[in-house]
């Protein structure tokens, strides 16, 4: 193996992974140090505050936010496991922070954010991570890491990659699994409506495996296989990634 | 229709029960969107066709006042009247009085959203006029006494059976679901209307200032019909409808007509100018615009600006998830879909639920890049929420559960005390792994969907310990 320069990246596993999925932030830490990555995990760092965001609650929001930006001040490379929670930093952040004292901060933070498929692949340039999955794999798009983020060519890369493993199309596979945030809640028979639509798409494209990049996405997806007593399991991309789900 | 009375959450609740409208949509968005799709790829770029025709509608707002005196002038130069109205009461009284002065006793209409955001036909059947939609679809749900449902197919939630019994019931017709036949009872019974009707009233989709002019897209020829056969024409505008030069209007309707009903060019494109020229054998004898502002004024140079470039042509509700899931009148206002969760609280905030609307989405941005002027959908619905909760509307729990949320991301006692609290709580309720059963108001989520419980230990906590093992 040829010498690679040091690199350090700061891994952010957000809230969610951090409270209900820890296998996900440990997968993910994996599949950086394999690729010589040394991962940082700063003290302190929970949420990037798009639940309120979106809520309409700014001013919570802004404090979420605002400390989180202050805890990756010069902290080099971000990686999180979640193109909704990047979406949020790259996107969201610039009307949050827009005319305050983290203004500049935000914008240069934005610069150095980066989803986990999107660091592997375009970033370190890797497209095999040496994963074993005996099965068919089909991906679900989640919706504002492929609309703001421009993800869903890299995890298809890394999976077409993954020995054993067949990759199927998943119909409507950029259509949204009705999960939303609050959206899930508030108007929760929509966002059964469409969490519906996307179980009869994977019922009908024969996987047994759905994989998306947020666990959000993939706790609505969950949720409902389970309740519906599906064969068919749902995960995280980096799970997949780092051989934590067996064929 | 109930759609005023009900509360917002139960008309979703109707609608998503309502197996016809099910069908209908389903049917429906299917076909648009896949029409759509072959449309835009028939193009070279696309994408540089929506930024030129977003450039048009910005700069255009951008000039509005000193575009709309020029429209107005020019109407007037070739003989036609214009009418400013401020709102909705203004626009129906200058049509009323017109109607009652000209002695106008039947008026055929071609559809026009603006008309219906004042409620028109009301007005003017409450006057004692005789007023006939003659857009087909219009026509279908005029007979069914409801409103539109979508911006450009107003029937979109009626199925081809729903439409064969209006007809039997209304007009007469033989029972049957072959479409062109009952196309054709339509038409036979429209021609009539036409030749009787003393006034026609269309929308108008661009205004174009330098020629005076404004411009109908259809696919029926009744738009056409409605504007030169009877003696009189209205046309209603809002006034953010429109369009320097013909050269904007050509890109313009070269994205209309593909991110609306997957055309090219729709199939009649009329650019009209005023009423009939003395050397010309027809055309109407006397042209109105009304120049409809009711709200928008307001919204020019705000945050919401950008929702003003919408040229109606219903992309964003096909593409809605949304919307696919409960059609357009559960949304209650005149507008539906992803725009009208955005224009219904600008255009008509005394809704009740108005301030609901912007909830109504999942924040997926399918409309976004659906949008032939790509106007950031999700971040006006963001504002709009936002806005909402500087005025007091939110749910009863929000402001406690949003101060607790903030303590808990900012405190790391007290995340790490709230996480093995959510910890024990989710672990009591789980069965074999999953939790099927959360408290008010997370029951939400429960109905159909079970929940992970919570992990005994934080990625956070076993990272430190990893750390600290070396």
């Amino acid at each position: 193996m040829t010498a690679q320069p040091h690199r350090r990246a700061v891994l952010f596993v957000t809230c969610i992974v951090d409270q209900i999925y820890p296998d996900i932030g440990f997968a993910a830490a994996e599949l950086l140090e394999r690729q010589g990555v040394e991962v940082v995990v700063p003290r302190g760092l929970t949420c990037c505050g798009q639940m309120a965001f979106n809520a309409g609650f700014r001013d919570d929001a802004y404090a979420v936010a605002g400390r989180t930006i202050e805890i990756l001040r010069n902290q080099g490379d971000v990686v999180l496991p979640s193109g909704s929670c990047g979406a949020t930093i790259r996107h969201l952040y610039h009307e949050l922070f827009h005319g305050t004292r983290h203004e500049a901060a935000a914008k240069e933070l934005a610069q150095r954010t980066y989803e986990l498929s999107e660091y592997l692949v375009d970033v370190l340039g890797v497209t095999d991570v040496g994963a074993r999955y005996d099965g068919v794999i089909a991906v679900h798009d989640a919706c504002h890491g492929m609309r703001y983020m421009g993800l869903g060519r890299q995890a298809r890369i890394l999976l077409e990659h993954v020995a054993g493993a067949r990759i199927v199309a998943l119909p409507g596979s950029d259509e949204c699994c009705g999960f939303g945030g609050l959206f899930a809640i508030k108007q929760h028979q929509i966002s059964e409506a469409m969490l519906q639509r996307k179980l009869t798409h994977i019922a009908e494209c024969g996987c047994d495996l759905v994989v998306t990049g947020d666990a959000s996405c993939m706790t609505q997806i969950a949720g409902g296989l389970s309740r519906s007593k599906s064969r068919v399991r749902a995960c995280h991309l980096a799970e997949v990634l780092a051989n934590r789900v067996e064929g | 229709m109930a759609a005023q009375t009900v509360a917002f959450v139960e008309r979703v609740d109707e609608a998503l029960h309502d197996s016809m409208l099910q069908t209908a949509l389903e049917r429906a968005t299917t076909r648009f969107l896949g029409n759509r799709a072959k449309a835009v790829a028939d193009v070279d770029n696309f994408e540089a066709l929506r930024n030129q025709a977003r450039a048009i509608r910005a700069g255009a707002l951008a000039h509005l006042d000193e575009l709309l005196a020029r429209l107005a002038d020019n109407v007037e130069r070739h003989g036609g009247h214009v009418c400013w109205a401020e709102d909705g009461a203004a626009a129906r009284q200058y049509i009323l009085d017109l109607a009652q002065q000209r002695g106008v006793r039947t008026i055929v209409k071609s559809k026009s959203m603006a008309s219906e955001e004042i409620h028109l036909n009301e007005a003017l059947e409450h006057a004692g006029l005789d007023v006939i939609e003659t857009d087909l679809g219009e026509y279908i749900i005029q007979l069914a006494g409801e409103t539109p449902s979508h911006i450009i197919a107003p029937a979109i939630h009626k199925t081809r059976e729903q439409v064969r019994d209006l007809f039997v019931r209304h007009l007469g017709m033989e029972p049957t679901d072959d479409i062109p036949t009952m196309t054709r009872t339509a038409r036979t019974v429209l021609r009539q209307r036409f030749l009787q009707a003393d006034m026609g009233i269309s929308g108008v989709n661009f205004g174009v200032a330098n020629e005076g002019a404004i411009v109908v897209v259809e696919n029926e020829g009744n738009a056409r019909l409605t504007t030169t056969a009877p003696r009189i024409h209205v046309a209603i505008m809002g006034i953010e409808r429109i369009c320097e030069s013909l050269d904007d209007l050509g890109v313009l309707l070269q994205v209309l007509a593909r991110s609306a009903t997957g055309q090219r060019l729709s199939v009649y494109t009329s650019i009209i100018s005023g009423p009939r020229r003395p050397h010309e054998p027809d055309g109407p004898e006397e042209f109105h615009l009304v120049l409809l502002d009711n709200r928008r004024s307001e919204i020019i140079g705000g945050k919401y600006v950008e929702a003003l470039m919408c040229i109606r042509c219903g992309a964003c509700l096909n593409a809605c998830p949304v919307y696919q899931s409960i059609g357009g009148h559960a949304y209650g206002g005149v507008y539906s879909g992803p725009i009208g969760a955005i224009l219904t609280p600008l255009l008509q905030p005394d809704l009740p639920d108005a301030h609901k609307l912007p909830h109504a989405s999942s924040l997926c941005g399918a409309c976004e890049w659906a949008c032939p002027v790509k106007i950031a959908i999700p971040d006006l619905l963001l504002r709009l929420r936002a806005d909402a909760v500087k005025n007091g509307k939110y749910e009863v729990y929000e402001p406690p559960a949003m101060f607790g949320w903030r303590q808990a991301m900012t405190n790391p006692a007290l995340y790490r005390l709230g996480g093995k609290m959510a910890s024990f709580g989710t672990h009591l309720l789980a069965r074999n792994g999953r939790v099927g059963w959360l408290p008010p108001p997370l029951d939400g989520w429960t109905k159909q969907r079970d929940f992970p419980p919570f992990a005994p230990k934080t990625f956070t906590e076993l990272w430190e310990e990893r750390k600290k093992q070396g």
